[in-house]
């Protein structure tokens, strides 16, 4: 696990796509602070963690395009999956390589708050809390994203897939107001991302959405093990 | 060593692998042989666990590859038919990152050095493989598969696309491997067999139609030879006076000219039987000059052809019953 954990770190800085990743998220993540906070001249750090949920759904892609697409393409993957390693740890090392990744570059990004603290009066707890929260988002995020990318060889496929899933989960609590059955409502408002993101953008820890989050991610790497344990019988 | 015991692969209605049973044992060096298609890659997917058998076993070393596939992996390397290398990578990363991938225990430098040594990659060491030529890679390959001295190598076509050159560098290197450790490899390059393999298992549209010693397999074409002779002489003479010789079983006439009344005939012989000193002393004997006398075709190469043919002709009987006898499933 941790000879691959290691190539994909590598592999990340010796190809364009871990630089073009940091630049863009560093960009967006500067520009959305700079209007939320400083233009606006408010101290409310939530809008910040909104929009960056929602730009997550569309850079993360980014990060997982080619875990599994890549070496499906170049067949390396016959090298891994003929190595004497469970196929769990060869899913776990990719998910911990590009979530190694977002949390390095989400806690950086968000050290820009600590200039915030000279000009306004900003809750600590709900600053950490919306990180905790954007950390956990960002797993569910990377697992899908993993597991689109094996069951295609094509990275674009593999990236636009991952964002249209994202964004209908994100979708669904937008559908949600518009629904007037409520048993419905009550199932959608379950399983939505955002609105288990909610709580947390109100400082509110919940653990009901912290089990959420990490089942989802649990979730989509089963099922990534699942597509290589059946893709050994077809 | 290794064994395949009724092994099945079944791609829908497409058998890759219809009831594949054999054994290699420990130390051997053994070629798997068959025309594009026939399963080969197939049979060497299966045993490495990439794929999964529909039906069948296969052990190695006494271990059930199915029931302990991690147990199984760590014994052998494998080449796939398209070397799996990271272009972004140079060779020294590469083989490192394989050898932790593998988690390995020998002492690192040392038996990747080695490696690089036996397979002639040292010089590129530090080269990005995407920089590198189709035989560096292929060797490459090679490296990676050696890499943590597993007892059994597979390699599946591992001399294709490379120049005459290389190809007798990888035979001898095969050739030198195959000293300490049992090597399967799969061609469909007869000569290939011939100088590196003891033995030559031959497979076609998934089932095996041959599997035998090389060298029995070149005996059985010692027994049954057939010759091409040019004689001067009228050819109805000659063709009924060799007909008549014992140990000459068909004579044809193939090809004549009429300036020097030179005839090309064909000879089959009787199994066991030499010719050649018949047909000369008939010849001398006639005072028939005979200008040219040599053995033709029955080399591995229309072995195979003519072992293919029989089971595709057989094949094709089958399937013809089949369809005499709809949903006989």
């Amino acid at each position: 696990m941790r000879a691959i954990y290691l190539r994909e770190m590598r592999a990340y800085f010796t190809t364009p796509i871990g630089y073009l990743f940091l630049a863009v998220y560093f960009l967006i993540s500067g520009a959305v602070f700079s209007y939320s906070t400083l233009y606006s001249m408010s101290g409310d750090v939530t809008t910040y963690f909104t929009v960056m949920l929602f730009m997550d759904a569309i850079l993360l892609p980014l990060l997982t395009m080619k875990s599994f697409s890549e070496e499906r393409k170049q067949k390396t993957e016959q090298l891994l999956l003929t190595a004497p390693i469970s196929l769990t740890s060869m899913v776990l090392a990719k998910f911990f390589a590009a979530y190694t990744m977002f949390f390095g570059v989400t806690c950086v990004s968000s050290l820009s708050f600590l200039i915030l603290y000279r000009y306004a009066v900003v809750d600590t707890a709900i600053l950490l809390g919306n990180l905790v929260a954007l950390l956990l988002v960002g797993m569910a995020f990377i697992a899908v994203g993993v597991f689109v990318s094996s069951i295609t060889e094509n990275q674009l496929a593999s990236a636009v897939g991952t964002v249209g899933i994202l964004l209908v989960f994100l979708a669904i609590s937008f559908l949600n107001a518009i629904i007037p059955f409520y048993p419905v409502r009550f199932v959608l408002s379950g399983i939505s991302i955002f609105a288990r993101y909610q709580n947390f953008l109100q400082g509110i820890f919940d653990v009901a959405s912290l089990v959420y989050y990490l089942s989802v991610s649990a979730a989509f790497l089963f099922l990534t093990v699942r597509v290589f344990a059946k893709r050994r019988w077809n | 060593m290794i064994e395949f015991q009724n092994v099945v692969k079944r791609y829908g209605t497409h058998f890759a692998l219809d009831d594949v049973s054999f054994k290699i044992e420990a130390g051997e060096i053994v070629g798997l042989l068959g025309p594009n298609g026939a399963g080969k890659s197939t049979a060497m997917n299966i045993l490495t666990g990439y794929l999964a058998a529909t039906s069948g076993r296969i052990l190695v070393d006494g271990i059930d590859a199915v029931g302990s596939p991690i147990d199984v992996r760590r014994k052998i390397g494998y080449l796939p038919e398209q070397p799996p290398l990271y272009p972004e990578m140079t060779v020294d990363e590469y083989l490192s990152f394989v050898y932790s991938l593998k988690g390995c225990t020998l002492n690192k430098k040392k038996h990747l050095e080695e490696i690089m040594r036996l397979t002639q990659i040292t010089d590129v060491r530090s080269r990005l493989i995407s920089h590198l030529s189709k035989g560096y890679r292929q060797r490459v390959g090679i490296a990676e598969a050696l890499v943590g001295d597993p007892p059994i190598l597979i390699f599946d076509e591992p001399t294709v696309g490379l120049d005459p050159k290389q190809i007798i560098e990888i035979r001898s290197l095969l050739r030198a491997l195959s000293k300490k450790h049992t090597v399967l490899l799969s061609t469909h390059i007869l000569s290939e067999v011939q100088a590196v393999c003891r033995r030559v298992i031959v497979i076609n549209r998934g089932k095996i139609v041959a599997n035998e010693r090389t060298e029995d397999m070149t005996r059985t074409l010692d027994e049954e030879r057939c010759f091409r002779a040019e004689i001067v002489g009228p050819s109805k003479e000659v063709l009924s006076f060799l007909r008549n010789k014992s140990g000459v079983k068909r004579v044809e006439m193939v090809s004549s000219s009429q300036e020097s009344e030179t005839n090309v005939y064909e000879i089959d012989a009787e199994k066991g039987v030499d010719v050649r000193k018949t047909i000369f002393f008939a010849c001398a004997d006639n005072r028939w000059p005979l200008v040219g006398l040599a053995p033709i075709g029955e080399d591995l190469e229309s072995i195979f052809v003519r072992l293919i043919n029989k089971s595709d002709k057989s094949a094709t009987k089958a399937d013809t019953r089949k369809n005499k006898s709809p949903k006989a499933e």
